[in-house]
C-alpha cells in the first residue's frame, strides 16, 4: 500500500482521499483494485491536465495582445490632465510640439505607459528563468541580488554624492545591480562542483542579505531611509524616451534569447541529472540564462525600482494557465507581467489622484490574494 | 556487515567531530560573553568586571554591569539561539534551503504590528516600552496562524510547498501595507520603525529575560527530544509516513514550537531574520545533517553570531549604535559565503 502511495503521483493521492472519505473507510483499507482503477483514470486525468494546452496558449497571446494594446491606449487617455481621447491620437499620430496637451501625451505617458509594459515582460521573464533554472518556486529575480545590488548602489549615491542627476543614478543603479549578480555567479560557480541550484540560491540569500544589511545601515547613519523606501516602492513614472531607447534592443534581444532557450530550460526544470542524460551542456544553458536574466531583470530594476513580486507571482500564474513547458511559459509570462503593469500603473494613479500610490505595494495587494489562490491550488511546483 | 560498520564508523566520526565543534562554539561564547562586558560607551577593564560580578565593584560600575549590560547579553544569547533553531525546524519541515522564521511571516507581521502603533502614537514613552513587544508577539502570532490556516486543506493538511508560497504571499503582503505606511511616515518616526525592522536589541531589561526565558528553556529543550523525528521528516513526505511517523501531527507540533521560538525573539529583538537562514547552514557545514548534533550546533552558532554582532555593534561608531540586525548579516554573509565557495 504504501509502495502504491509513493508511486502515485499527488493528485492520485488526494482523490484516493477523497474516495476514502465518501465511503467512510478509514486510512488503509481501502480495495486494492478499486484504488489501482482510481489511479488510472487519474492519472489520465493528470496527464491531459499538465500536457501542454496549446488552445490556452494561443488565447493568452492574441488576447493578451489585445488587451495589451487596449490598456495601453486606456492609460494614455487618463491621467491627472483631462485630455479628450480624439486630442491623444492626435498627439500619437500628428504630433504638434507646440500643444501643450500633445507634449503631456508625447513626453509623459507614452514613455512611461510603454516603460511599464517592457519592464513588466522583463521581470516575468526573468523570474520564469529563475525558477526554472534553480528549480525553487520561491527564486526571482531578486535573488540573483540584483535589487540588493542596485539598492546599495543607490544608498551610496544618496549618501556620499547627493544632487547626482537622474541619469547617473540609473546608471549607477545599474553598475550595482551587475555587480550584486556577478558576485552571487561568482561566488556560487567558484565551489569544486560548479553552480548547483542550492548553492546558487544560498549565495544569493546571502548575497542579499548583506548589501541589504550595508545599505540600511548607510540610510540609517546618514538618514537617507526614507528617499531609498520611495525607490523601493517603486514607480515608471520618470521613464523618458531615451531610457526606452537604450533599454529596447537588450531587454527585446534578451526576451527573444529566452525563448531560444526555453527548451532547455524545460529540461533544467526536470532536474539536472535529467538534464546532462537528456544531452544538454547544462553549465552553457545556466550561463546563458543568468546573463539574460541580468539583462532584463538589471535595467528594469535601475529604472523603476525593485517591483520583485513580478517575477514571483507571473510565472507561478503562467504555468497554472499554461503547464510546465517553458516554451510556452515564457512569452506568455511576458506578456501577463506587461499587462499586470500597465494595469497596475493605471490604478496607481486612479485611486487617489492627482497623487500616485507606489506601484511595487500596488501590486503586491494585487497580486497577493491571487497569489495565495494559487498556492491552495497548487499542482507541479515548477 | 561491511558497509554498515563503515556507516557506524563515520557516524562515530561525526559525533566526535560534532562534540569538539560544540565545545569549541561554547568557549568561543563564553570569550565573547566577557568582551562584551569589557565593550560599550564606558569602558570597564576585565578585572573591574570580574570584581562587580562578584560585587566588589562601585556603584556605578555594577549600574552599567547589571542593568544594562548584561541583561542585553543574556538576551543576545537566547535570541540567538531561539531564532536558529526556530529556522532549523522549518528548514527541516519545508525541506527548502531558503526557509527561515520569515517565511511564516513572523516578522512581517510582528513589523506591521510595530508599525502600526508607531503611525498612531509616539514612539518612546514609558508604556509603549512594555507594549511593544507584546503587540510584536500577537502579530507574530497572529501572522503564522493566517499563513496556516490559508495553507491548510480538509482532509490533505499541510504541504511543504503550499505553506512556503502561502508564507511569501503573505509576507508580501503586508510589507506592502507597511511600504504605504512608511511614506506617510514623519522622518523621527520613520528612523525608529526602520532601526526596528532590521533588529536591535533594545529591550535591554530584566523582565525582557525573565519574559524570554521560559519560551526558549521549555521549547528548546522539546525540540531536542523531537530530533529523531526531524530525522525522519527532512526524508520528504512519503518515506517520513512508510517508516510510521505520525506526519502531520508531528509538522503541526515543529511549526507551532517554531513559530514560539522565533515569535518570541522576535518581539525583544526586532526583525533579525538573517540569524534563522544562516545559523543553521552554517552549522550543517559544521556538523553534518544529522538533527541531534545540528539543533544544538545551530543554537551556538545562533548565539555566537548575535553576541558578536552585539558587541560589535555596541563598539564601532560609538556613541551611534547601529542596530544589530545590520552587523549579523555582515558578520555572518562573508563567512557563509566563504565557506559556500570552498566546499
Amino acid at each position: 500500500m504504501q509502495i502504491q502511495f509513493s508511486e502515485c503521483t499527488y493528485d492520485d493521492v488526494r482523490r484516493a482521499n477523497r474516495l476514502r472519505f465518501k465511503h467512510g473507510e478509514r486510512a488503509g483499507e481501502l480495495h486494492m483494485t478499486e484504488m489501482l482503477e482510481t489511479t488510472q483514470t487519474e492519472r489520465n486525468l493528470h496527464l491531459r491536465k499538465t500536457r501542454s494546452r496549446p488552445l490556452v496558449v494561443t488565447l493568452i497571446l492574441f488576447g493578451g495582445i489585445a488587451a495589451l494594446v487596449f490598456g495601453i491606449a486606456l492609460s494614455v487617455s487618463f491621467g491627472a490632465a483631462d485630455i479628450q481621447f480624439l486630442t491623444v491620437w492626435e498627439a500619437v499620430f500628428r504630433y504638434n510640439p507646440e500643444l501643450t496637451q500633445h507634449q503631456i501625451i508625447q513626453e509623459i505617458r507614452l514613455p512611461r505607459v510603454l516603460g511599464g509594459a517592457l519592464v513588466g515582460a522583463g521581470f516575468a521573464v526573468a523570474g520564469a528563468l529563475m525558477q526554472g533554472m534553480t528549480r525553487n518556486p520561491m527564486a526571482d529575480s531578486g535573488l540573483l541580488g540584483l535589487n540588493a545590488g542596485a539598492g546599495f548602489m543607490l544608498a551610496v549615491c544618496f549618501a556620499f554624492l547627493p544632487g547626482l542627476p537622474f541619469n547617473m543614478l540609473l546608471l549607477y543603479a545599474f553598475l550595482g545591480a551587475a555587480a550584486g549578480a556577478g558576485l552571487v555567479f561568482g561566488i556560487s560557480s567558484m565551489a569544486k562542483g560548479g553552480m548547483s541550484p542550492v548553492r546558487l540560491v544560498l549565495a544569493g540569500a546571502a548575497v542579499n542579505a548583506l548589501l541589504i544589511a550595508l545599505s540600511e545601515g548607510i540610510a540609517l547613519l546618514f538618514r537617507v531611509g526614507q528617499d531609498l523606501a520611495f525607490w523601493y516602492a517603486g514607480g515608471v513614472a520618470g521613464t523618458k524616451w531615451f531610457q526606452l531607447k537604450i533599454m529596447f534592443p537588450w531587454m527585446g534581444g534578451a526576451i527573444i534569447g529566452a525563448m531560444i532557450l526555453s527548451r532547455s530550460i524545460t529540461m533544467l526544470s526536470l532536474g539536472e541529472e535529467v538534464a546532462v542524460g537528456l544531452g544538454q551542456r547544462t553549465k552553457l544553458v545556466k550561463l546563458a540564462g543568468t546573463v539574460i536574466v541580468l539583462i532584463l531583470a538589471g535595467s528594469a530594476v535601475a529604472v523603476v525600482g525593485s517591483v520583485g513580486f513580478i517575477g514571483l507571482i507571473i510565472p507561478h500564474l503562467t504555468r497554472f494557465l499554461v503547464g510546465v513547458d517553458y516554451r510556452s511559459i515564457i512569452p506568455c509570462s511576458a506578456i501577463l507581467g506587461s499587462l499586470l503593469v500597465v494595469f497596475a500603473d493605471l490604478a496607481a494613479r486612479m485611486i487617489n489622484p492627482p497623487y500616485e500610490t507606489p506601484i511595487g505595494a500596488l501590486i503586491a495587494l494585487i497580486g497577493v490574494p491571487f497569489f495565495l489562490y494559487l498556492a491552495r491550488k497548487e499542482r507541479r511546483e515548477l | 556487515m561491511e558497509p554498515l560498520q563503515a556507516a557506524s564508523a563515520t557516524s562515530k566520526r561525526r559525533l566526535k567531530r560534532g562534540i569538539g565543534v560544540m565545545l569549541i562554539l561554547g568557549i568561543l561564547i563564553i570569550c565573547a560573553f566577557i568582551i562584551s562586558m569589557n565593550t560599550g560607551y564606558i569602558r570597564l577593564s576585565p578585572l573591574d568586571v570580574v570584581t562587580t560580578l562578584f560585587g566588589m565593584g562601585t556603584e556605578k560600575q555594577s549600574l552599567i554591569l547589571f542593568h544594562f549590560r548584561l541583561p542585553r547579553i543574556v538576551i543576545s544569547v537566547l535570541i540567538g539561539a531561539g531564532l536558529a533553531v526556530s529556522g532549523c525546524i522549518l528548514q527541516g519541515i519545508s525541506r527548502n534551503a531558503l526557509a527561515d522564521p520569515g517565511i511564516l511571516g513572523i516578522n512581517a507581521g510582528a513589523g506591521l504590528m510595530v508599525m502600526l502603533y508607531i503611525s498612531f502614537f509616539p514612539p518612546v514613552s514609558t508604556g509603549s516600552v512594555f507594549l511593544l513587544p507584546v503587540l510584536a508577539l500577537f502579530g507574530a502570532g497572529a501572522a503564522a496562524a493566517l499563513v496556516y490556516a490559508l495553507s491548510y486543506k480538509r482532509n490533505e493538511g499541510i504541504s511543504p510547498t503550499r505553506l512556503i508560497l502561502t508564507g511569501i504571499g503573505v509576507a508580501a503582503g503586508i510589507s506592502a501595507v507597511m511600504i504605504v505606511l512608511t511614506l506617510k511616515l514623519d522622518p523621527d518616526k520613520y528612523q525608529f520603525v526602520a532601526t526596528w525592522l532590521v533588529g536591535s536589541i533594545w529591550g535591554s531589561n530584566w523582565k525582557f529575560v525573565l519574559a524570554l526565558l521560559p519560551w526558549i528553556a521549555v521549547l528548546l529543550p522539546f525540540v531536542l527530544y523531537k530530533a529523531r523525528v526531524m530525522n525522519v521528516l527532512t526524508l520528504g513526505e512519503n518515506t517520513a509516513t512508510g517508516l510510521g511517523a505520525p506526519v502531520e501531527k508531528e509538522r503541526l507540533l515543529l511549526l507551532a514550537t517554531a513559530v514560539g521560538l522565533a515569535g518570541s525573539s522576535v518581539a525583544v529583538s526586532g526583525g533579525i531574520g538573517f540569524v534563522g537562514l544562516i545559523a543553521p547552514h552554517l552549522a550543517r557545514r559544521l556538523v553534518g545533517p544529522k538533527h541531534e548534533l545540528l539543533l544544538p550546533a545551530s543554537a551556538l552558532t545562533g548565539a555566537l553570531l548575535v553576541i558578536v554582532a552585539d558587541t560589535i555593534a555596541r563598539w564601532i561608531l560609538q556613541p551611534t549604535e547601529i542596530p544589530t540586525g545590520i552587523f549579523v548579516a555582515i558578520i555572518g554573509a562573508p563567512y557563509f559565503l566563504y565557506l559556500l565557495a570552498r566546499s
